[in-house]
């Protein structure tokens, strides 16, 4: 994905080089990507000098030299001085223990993947020690952001534009405003302009005409922008003495309305967090209770085993990447799957070898399933240490989506939510479309009349609590995305999923799922008033409490079933 | 009529039952009796250490036997009778550090060290009154019991029943184990209360206190025996034994089931606060995993394996399950949680009635 992106890149930018360079005539609109780059390459030998040259000079030269070359680097107008200088800025341009050959290196599991600057050609695996790093200083480091920023304002592809211009919303000086008008005239997507008019009325802010910058409020008061925010907060602030640091009346009382216009907005983005934070603790709750709502609810067996069946999940994770550590992503959609078999079997195994002997007492089950999660939890001790072990997120699962200043959600929550759905959706059709899941039904119902009728109830009683099983096996997949695998990761959320399953009612599912999500948002709303555990024991006592009101849950069961 | 009381009070028909009273009073007797006969270096002499873990287990065994009541007699298994036990280990716990004075590492006369530690100015307000030891001691006993008077008077009034009563049990101490966790809550938040000097005055650390401390455990131990089993012979007990094998039934003949539960359920609360409140001093010291849902759990193993609803059980089970851990955690600590999860599966499995039961079955056989 992001191979494609940069050649992508590359290419457009190939392009773009050729078109401002006179003599090369090249009709841009009927020029195949493939051939441009053709082309592209051939030029690049005539024009080597200044773009090898500033990068030899990179690598090898002084401080001094090293901010010259970066410099040269930026107006040579070559494809790869951009990734370069992006490199250079980030830390992860090196050289070679030989000084000659500079290189771009990612840390990948035990080396260094590593490729050449000049060409972007793959070089491989390499170790640590053999490659020196490309220093920079700060000052640099600030002038090579500005290069780099008006190098992406060059771009064909408008959201590294955008990307560029934003960057510059908090830096942009006199020079860089010059610079932004000239392009803004050129400029033709919507976000990119808006983004320049956003730096520019900041600027208009600082203006001598006051009609100039009440203009510039007017402009504010609509972004989603914290500097904004930020600079309008300057304007009605007081100094120790106690008097507004702004002179004007009627700009304060402006940049006051203005904030409060923001402000509002804010808040609600805030919410918006906070509910999107809800769901997605609601969803591992639900996620972890959901198993348990079929064994519990459904057979009436308390699994007090269930979060070790998590754990197991989890730790399928862990084995799956250490299996194929070049494809993280893979190895994670894999885990799901053999997580769940994994879980599934030992379910089986622990009804068929011990549950099966102690239906119809609820509280010797609960004895010996705990019996069962001590076991567990020192088997994986013994055999994977007793420290927790680290489960690499995938790419596309890193990182958030930055709505605007004031929100950004990240993907491994949204995901989570995503797949809490997928699994709730697959297990209701289980249960609504299959034979199985009628079978479990039935015998849910009513044990007796469904042997009667010829269900193998015990052979059912095994695979529901596979089924449930390996459900808790699937969720310790997406728990080992957000937080740490260690033999203690079922135990935290066994008391939680409890919680859910009581609450949301015995022998509903729909009820599991609203009961999780409910106490997930209620959880993080508390949250910022109360803190973390102050949220969590309110939420405890509040169903405890709940639970002598309605001692049935939420959703109780109705009918004969409810009496078995 | 009176020595025939008394009699009555000491024998039971059950020879098990006997034999274990009479070991436990041979116990207390015998180590204050060897230590002050031979000198420390005897091998018969019985070590500060032994004394305190000998102690510790008295304590454990009150506590079993405090769930015994709510479980082998009520049919109640609360899994948060933890809480109890560390409440009345905090109660203690307060007071002894109260005790502590101006010989913390800040030296403050009045906060202990933890609090100058968080900046705090004053003695929050409950915590007045612990530097008396006649108020820490009702408190012991007040502390669990106001929470299992409030938690059974609401769980048992509406009729929370079977795993729905354990698991928000569960809830119970989870939450509290969460709220102790808390530098805010004024209990030594992680670290909890530790570093005692004196008790009553006398240093804690001396030989002579640590077995007072495991002579009044034993007592403590063999009065709530004797006081269980008293009340287990009452029509209280008799009724609470009717609501463990049929609710429904004794509701319909009239009872107050809820009164009855909450009765016992207050009482075991209360004496699960004094094993916390003896246990405290001998260990010397109280944190809030004692709350851990874990630790609740075990209790429930120690009765289970014992064998419930016959109170010696509970004292058997308590002794063996924390002398195994004591020996396998040293030896082989990575045994120890196999042993104990392999031990629950097979004591539900094949011994539903416990040590005890199978005792019984035994001398049974014989007889026949």
């Amino acid at each position: 994905m992001k191979a494609d992106s940069f050649k992508w890149r590359m290419s457009l930018l190939a392009l773009l080089m050729l078109c401002v360079r006179p003599g090369i005539a090249l009709d841009e609109s009927t020029a195949e990507t493939a051939e441009s780059q053709e082309v592209s390459e051939q030029q690049a030998e005539t024009v080597l000098d200044p773009f090898a040259d500033a990068l030899a000079r990179l690598i090898s030269g002084s401080m001094k030299e090293r901010e010259q070359a970066s410099e040269q680097l930026s107006v040579t107008g070559h494809p790869e001085a951009l990734p370069v200088l992006e490199a250079l800025l980030d830390g992860r341009l090196y050289a070679l223990r030989d000084k000659q050959t500079a290189v771009i290196a990612t840390e990948s599991g035990q080396g260094y993947r590593i490729a050449e600057a000049s060409t972007g050609a793959d070089l491989g695996l390499i170790e640590r020690s053999d490659l020196s790093k490309v220093n920079i200083t700060n000052s640099l480091r600030t002038k090579l952001r500005k290069k780099i920023s008006l190098l992406q304002l060059q771009s064909d592809d408008a959201s590294v534009r955008l990307s560029a211009v934003n960057a510059m919303v908090k830096t942009a000086d006199a020079k860089t405003l010059e610079l932004l008008k000239e392009y803004e005239s050129t400029e033709s997507d919507e976000d990119v302009l808006s983004s320049m008019r956003l730096i520019f009325a900041l600027n208009d802010l600082q203006n001598n005409d006051k009609s100039v910058r009440l203009d510039a409020m007017d402009t504010l008061k609509e972004y989603n922008s914290l500097e904004a925010y930020n600079r309008l907060s300057v304007l009605v602030e007081k100094d120790s003495a106690g008097n507004f640091i702004e002179q004007d009346v009627e700009v304060r009382k402006k940049a006051q309305s203005a904030l409060k216009k923001i402000e509002a907005r804010l808040q609600f983005y805030n919410s918006v967090e906070t509910m999107f934070f809800g769901l997605s603790l609601g969803a591992v709750l639900v996620l972890a209770a959901i198993g348990l709502a079929i064994t519990f609810g459904v057979m009436g067996v308390i699994n007090m085993a269930h979060g070790e069946l998590m754990m197991l999940g989890a730790y399928t994770t862990y084995v799956m990447q250490q299996i194929m550590p070049n494809h993280i992503g893979l190895s994670v959609i894999l885990a799901i799957p053999a997580a769940f078999m994994i879980s599934a079997l030992v379910g089986v195994a622990i009804e068929r070898g011990i549950i099966r002997f102690l239906y119809g007492r609820p509280l010797e089950t609960l004895l010996a399933t705990f019996g069962i999660s001590l076991f567990l939890q020192q088997t994986v001790r013994s055999i994977f240490s007793p420290l927790n072990r680290s489960v690499t997120t995938p790419e596309w699962m890193s990182g958030s989506w930055q709505i605007n200043d004031f929100l950004s959600l990240t993907w491994n929550r949204f995901y989570i939510v995503l797949f809490c759905l997928l699994v709730f959706a697959a297990l209701l059709q289980i249960l609504k479309k299959t034979r199985l899941g009628l079978e479990v039904r039935a015998v849910a119902q009513n044990r007796n009349m469904a042997k009667a009728m010829g269900i193998p109830t015990a052979r059912v009683d095994a695979m529901t609590f596979g089924l449930g099983s390996g459900i808790a096996g699937v969720a310790g997949v997406a728990l080992s995305q957000i937080t740490n695998v260690g033999p203690n990761l079922g135990q935290s959320y066994i008391v939680d999923s409890f919680m859910v399953v009581v609450f949301g009612g015995v022998g509903n599912l729909w009820g599991t799922l609203v009961a999780g999500f409910s106490l997930g948002i209620a959880n993080k709303m508390l949250e910022p008033h109360a803190g973390a555990v102050l949220a969590k024991i309110l939420v405890l006592v509040f169903i405890i409490l709940f639970i002598q009101k309605r001692p049935r849950g939420l959703f109780p069961q109705k009918g004969r079933a409810a009496e078995a | 009529m009176k020595s025939l009381f008394l009699g009555s009070l000491f024998f039971s028909n059950d020879k098990t039952a006997n034999v274990v009273l009479f070991s436990l009073i041979a116990l207390i007797v015998l180590v204050p009796l060897c230590n002050a006969i031979f000198p420390s270096a005897s091998a018969l002499h019985f070590s500060a250490y032994t004394v305190s873990l000998l102690g510790k287990y008295l304590t454990f065994a009150l506590l079993g036997l405090s769930l015994d009541l709510v479980w082998g007699y009520c049919g109640i298994l609360a899994l948060g009778h933890g809480a109890f036990f560390a409440l009345g280990g905090y109660s203690m716990g307060m007071y002894l550090m109260r005790q502590i004075g101006e010989r913390g590492v800040y030296g403050d006369p009045v906060l202990p060290d933890f609090m100058v530690f968080l900046d705090w100015k004053e003695l929050p307000w409950y915590w007045y009154g612990f530097d008396q030891f006649w108020f820490a001691l009702p408190m012991v006993f007040l502390a669990p019991g106001v929470l299992a008077f409030v938690f059974g008077w609401l769980a048992f009034r509406s009729r929370v029943t079977g795993v729905y009563l354990s698991i928000i049990t569960q809830a119970l101490t989870y939450a509290l184990m969460l709220a102790f966790f808390r530098n805010e809550m004024g209990f030594g938040g992680n670290n909890g209360l530790t570093d005692f000097k004196d008790i009553l005055g006398f240093n804690i650390q001396s030989e002579a206190v640590r077995v007072a401390l495991f002579m009044i455990s034993g007592l403590a131990l063999i009065g709530a025996f004797l006081l269980s089993r008293w009340i287990s012979c009452t029509k209280l007990g008799r009724v609470v034994t009717a609501v463990r094998d049929h609710e429904a039934r004794v509701r319909f003949l009239g009872y107050r089931v809820e009164m009855f539960k909450l009765w016992i359920f207050v009482f075991a609360a209360m004496l699960a606060g004094l094993a916390g409140a003896l246990y405290v001093p001998q260990v010397g010291i109280i944190n809030p995993s004692e709350f851990s849902p874990l630790n609740s759990l075990e209790i429930v193993v120690w009765v289970a394996i014992g064998g419930r609803g016959t109170l010696y059980g509970a004292i058997i089970g308590a002794m063996l399950v924390n002398y195994g851990k004591t020996v396998l955690t040293g030896l082989l600590p990575e045994i120890w949680l196999f042993t104990l999860g392999a031990t629950f599966v097979l004591v539900t499995v094949f011994m539903p009635n416990g040590l005890a039961g199978l005792l019984l079955k035994k001398r049974e056989e014989m007889h026949t």
